[in-house]
């Protein structure tokens, strides 16, 4: 799979994740500055929905360097932006896709690290 | 396990509950069972407290003993019951209903009695004591009636004792709208607690405040007209009118069952017992006002819990001895603060006296040192007691620095390093806390606040006079311990919400990046720092909630301007002022749930909720409800929500006012008002408060005369019934101090706390709130006001707002390389005739063809091909 083509960089406001639908995955997109763009999945593993986008972006220091964050909107775990990894519990990830801004279009590739959780889950 | 042995417990007051409360503590094996006689019928209640019961306060809450301690199967309160008699031999006592109990151990808390002094015409109407609820209960009935009789004019009251007791009897008349006279046999008021020349600030006080003071005054009648009181004669034949009397001369042992039993009892009266607090039967102990310690009688509740936590230590077998007490005291009367403590008279040999006495400002605050200026004795606080609570645990110890330090202008003793203070030290003298257990709460049992430490000390939980000295300890042990003591925000922001509330207003910015650029500490903020930022701006009025960069602060609820549930979609609340909607209303609001297959449930708030609607929803759900004239229910935002009311006098047979038009007022009026936390009302239209406007943050109830304000209400997890703030508002009034109310909350809370949280912690209680918003005492009600009236002038609809600006209405996609795409994982169950989200089970039964599901249109899901169209 090659990338594929999400948005306009402009269509995304700096501190704001949005939705999209990536080889049928959903994956929620965050421009964190100017030039600085991530992808993680859209699913929060905690509590089973399709919310991450709508969680508030932030940072937050861990060993004393600044950490790109997400907050899940429905139970408020905190994940690491560039890979997708809960800060509080490294053993579930959100999954995490390559992202690249070409001719101001945003652009996103497959998966390199895949959707983690602890426990089972059906859905 | 053996039969647990029988303890009688004969009195139900303070003492009485202290000692069945440190017994079931304290005797985790169940050896003792306890029989509590109460000859009032209630429970032991707070004496202490009982003037607040004028202040509006319901007897009920001045109750001790949560709820669990009277369930206890080891304990049995029998209220209104007396004991008549005792028998040592055979280890009974008989009971004011005929019946004998046996005891093993018995414990006499009876109390002590109103003395009325030996003068003529005690007993016509209008004569009265100070003791019990029932007391001031019949003073209070008696006041209203003649005001009833007589509106024209206004009632007079006199009070015989300008003691502590005589001077809280004053401010009870005064809070009923008597005027009042206070008759002091002695050359000055409180002559056990302060000097001449405290007295005198004290007198010059109390008598600003509208109280008439005559000491050196002997009463020698009560005079009478048809049997009702019409004045008093002092000695040389003055005469002064009166409605009222109340007589507050003191307070006699209740010893009258130990002397009939043959107990030893003390010359001045009270049962005489050792310093285990066992009279001369070892079966039997004495404590509290009753008992006669080391030769003296004490009418405080300090010492009378020291000797309940003795009795309870003897009866499991410790070898505890009552450890003596003193008259320290520290009180608000009538407003006014007086503390006395330790050699407050400076009888000590050589001992020096330091005064600091101001006669304009009112306030005369003395310290009395040894001959060497080096050691605390004691003193006396007249108009300003701040110092009291950081003094009093040094008495008999070096005073470090200069002694008038400690009591110059603006000195709250705070200067006193409460680091150095040993931990044999007594901090809390009402429950017998030293230093040393506050810090081994924080250090030893993992104690994280000032109410854990609280709850686990019991520091604190009696008058309350030394919670500054408690939370300065506890902060200093935390930071010894290494934890953070902050009341930073976040990682992002060392100030608190309250002072960062402040400097966003003093500075202006309306950005969050400007903001935390000056008044934070870096970083790009979190789930905390931001909500609040965004709730700040819009509590001071800067623009639309999703105007600019402060959309991105908000969580998704207002982000969305929606409530999200726990699939992913949200629930939609249009507002219905008041609960008071038309049918043409309902109908719309039918039809918008029927149309796009949404779940309606009637809320607590008196709304309709509309549940399960996807992002991409919202604005065409809204597009149909703002045609139809609705607006924004702010169901999502930490800001108004509803205003309960009952139907009111329009169609009530009870109602006294109009509590629907009250309500629907001011659910316009605070609509959209961002706060800390929800803030719910309610407005009952007589005093039946069918709309349980008490369990609100303002709660508005309905009288003849206009409005009663209760505030810091709550349900939830800890529920709290709100405290009255003012009597008989007309709706001017009413509306200008809930604006005031609001907004000193809106301006000094915390994050998330709610009024009753607030107001539990605000110093001063809701005496200090009245204070703020009825008196103006600290200057800032006019800012209050116009920062209300600047939120209500600029108010308008968020989703109005919303519908008409296509900026906005593009973040309500689903996808945003997809948007005719909805999440597919929306699958729902049809019960009681709606869709709810399905369970993981039955999708999982759903898959295997045995549950129907449909998706979030309501077509039926088909199981195969679970492929998405992609726009690529």
């Amino acid at each position: 799979m090659s990338f594929s083509r999400v948005c306009a960089l402009t269509q995304l406001t700096p501190g704001r994740a949005v939705a999209a639908l990536v080889h049928g995955a959903q994956v929620a997109v965050v421009r964190v500055a100017a030039d600085e763009v991530y992808a993680v999945g859209h699913h929060d593993p905690f509590s089973g929905a399709n919310v991450m986008a709508r969680g508030i972006v932030g940072s937050t220091t861990v060993d004393g360097e600044p950490v790109p964050t997400i907050t899940s909107p429905m139970f408020k775990q905190a994940f690491d932006l560039r890979t997708g990894v809960c800060l509080s519990d490294p053993t579930v990830s959100l999954g995490s896709w390559p992202v690249r801004v070409v001719d101001g279009q945003v652009e996103i590739g497959p998966a390199h690290e895949v959707p983690r959780t602890t426990d089972e889950e059906a859905s | 396990m053996s039969e647990p042995q029988h303890v009688v417990v004969v009195g139900g007051g303070m003492v009485a509950h202290r000692f069945v409360e440190a017994l079931r503590e304290r005797d985790t094996d169940g050896r003792w069972r306890v029989t509590v006689l109460a000859e009032e019928p209630r429970p032991p209640y707070d004496r202490v407290a009982l003037t607040t019961y004028f202040t509006g306060r319901d007897p009920e809450d001045l109750n001790l003993g949560e709820a669990h301690l009277w369930a206890d199967p080891l304990v049995r309160l029998r209220k209104g019951v007396a004991a008549t008699s005792i028998n040592k031999d055979s280890k009974q006592i008989r009971l004011s209903t005929g019946e004998t109990l046996d005891y093993d151990h018995l414990v006499l808390a009876t109390g002590s009695f109103a003395a009325v002094p030996p003068v003529r015409g005690t007993d016509h109407r209008g004569c009265f004591v100070y003791r019990t609820i029932d007391d001031v209960a019949d003073l209070r009935g008696y006041v209203e009636q003649l005001r009833a009789d007589r509106p024209d004019r206004v009632v007079r009251g006199l009070v015989v004792g300008g003691g502590l007791l005589g001077l809280e009897a004053a401010g009870a008349l005064q809070a009923l709208g008597a005027e009042s006279t206070v008759v002091e046999f002695a050359p000055r008021l409180m002559p056990l607690q302060v000097d001449p020349a405290g007295g005198e600030a004290l007198a010059r006080l109390i008598g600003r405040l509208g109280v008439d003071v005559r000491v050196g005054a002997a009463t020698e009648a009560v005079l009478a007209k048809q049997g009702a009181v019409s004045g008093v004669r002092l000695a040389g034949g003055e005469r002064i009118a009166t409605d009222v009397v109340v007589f507050a001369t003191g307070v006699r042992p209740r010893d009258e069952l130990a002397r009939e039993a043959g107990l030893p009892v003390g010359e001045r009266g009270g049962v005489v017992v050792d310093g285990a607090c066992a009279t001369d039967d070892p079966a039997i102990s004495a404590i509290g006002e009753v008992a006669c310690v080391e030769g003296a009688v004490w009418g405080l509740v300090a010492p009378g819990y020291a000797m309940a936590e003795v009795t309870v230590d003897r009866l499991l077998g410790g070898s505890g001895t009552f450890p003596g007490a003193d008259a320290s005291t520290k009180l608000k009367l009538l407003g006014v603060d007086v503390a006395s403590f330790g050699d407050a008279f400076a009888t000590a040999p050589g001992a020096l006296e330091v005064v600091w006495s101001d006669s304009v400002a009112g306030v005369y605050k003395k310290l009395v040192v040894s001959d060497d200026a080096q050691t605390l004795l004691g003193g006396i606080l007249v108009g300003d007691a701040a110092a009291y609570a950081a003094l009093r645990p040094r008495v008999g110890r070096l005073l470090p620095g200069d002694p008038s330090s400690y009591i110059a202008p603006e000195s709250t003793g705070a200067q006193v390093d409460s680091a150095d203070l040993p931990d044999d030290v007594g901090v809390c003298s009402c429950n017998n806390v030293t230093a040393g257990a506050v810090r081994a709460a924080v250090a030893e049992q993992g104690c994280c606040s000032l109410t854990e430490v609280k709850a686990c000390t019991k520091a604190g939980t009696s008058c309350g006079s030394c919670l500054p000295l408690v939370k300065k300890l506890v902060e200093t042990e935390q930071r010894r311990a290494g934890i953070e003591v902050s009341t930073a925000l976040c990682e992002h922001f060392a100030l608190s919400r309250a002072e960062l509330f402040d400097a966003v207003r003093v500075t202006g910015l309306t950005s969050f990046t400007d903001i935390v650029d000056r008044h934070g500490v870096g970083g790009n903020g979190c789930d905390i720092c931001k909500p609040v930022v965004a709730s700040i701006l819009a509590s001071l009025g800067s623009g639309h909630i999703l105007a600019g960069e402060q959309a991105a602060l908000q969580d998704t609820n207002d982000h969305l301007l929606a409530n999200l549930q726990k699939d992913g979609t949200y629930s939609v609340v249009p507002r219905v002022p008041g609960g008071e909607i038309t049918p043409d209303g309902l109908i719309v609001i039918g039809e918008v749930a029927r149309d796009f297959g949404l779940y309606t449930k009637i809320t607590g708030g008196q709304r309709i909720d509309m549940f399960g609607a996807r992002v991409d929803q919202l604005p065409l759900i809204w597009r149909r409800l703002v045609d139809a004239g609705f607006e924004s229910g702010h169901a999502y935002g930490k800001s108004l929500r509803t205003v309960k009311s009952c139907v009111g006098q329009t169609w009530c047979r009870y109602g006294v006012q109009d509590s629907v038009a009250m309500a629907v007022l001011l659910e316009l009026r605070y609509r959209g008002l961002r706060s800390p936390h929800k803030l719910k009302l309610g407005v009952s239209g007589c005093a039946r408060e069918c709309a349980e406007a008490r369990g609100k943050d303002v709660g508005v109830i309905a009288t003849e005369n206009g409005w009663n304000l209760y505030v810091g209400g709550n349900g939830g997890f800890t529920p709290r019934h709100a405290d009255l703030l003012a009597e008989d508002l007309d709706d001017e009034t009413l509306v200008r101090t809930i604006d005031r109310f609001f907004m000193y909350y809106v301006r000094t809370a915390d994050r998330l706390q709610r009024t009753a949280a607030w107001l539990a912690d605000l110093d001063g209680g809701v005496e200090q709130l009245r204070r703020v918003v009825l008196d103006d005492a600290l200057g800032i009600a006019a800012d209050l006001d116009a920062a209300m009236e600047a939120h209500v002038s600029t108010y308008s609809d968020e989703w109005r707002d919303v519908l008409e600006d296509p900026e906005k209405l593009a973040r309500f996609s689903s996808f945003v390389n997809a948007q005719e795409t909805s999440d597919p994982s929306l699958q729902y169950v049809l019960e009681r005739g709606q869709a709810r989200p399905a369970t993981a089970d039955e999708r999982v039964a759903a898959a295997r063809g045995e549950v129907e599901l449909v998706d979030s249109e309501r077509r039926p899901v088909v199981i195969a091909g679970d492929r998405i169209p992609v726009r690529s």
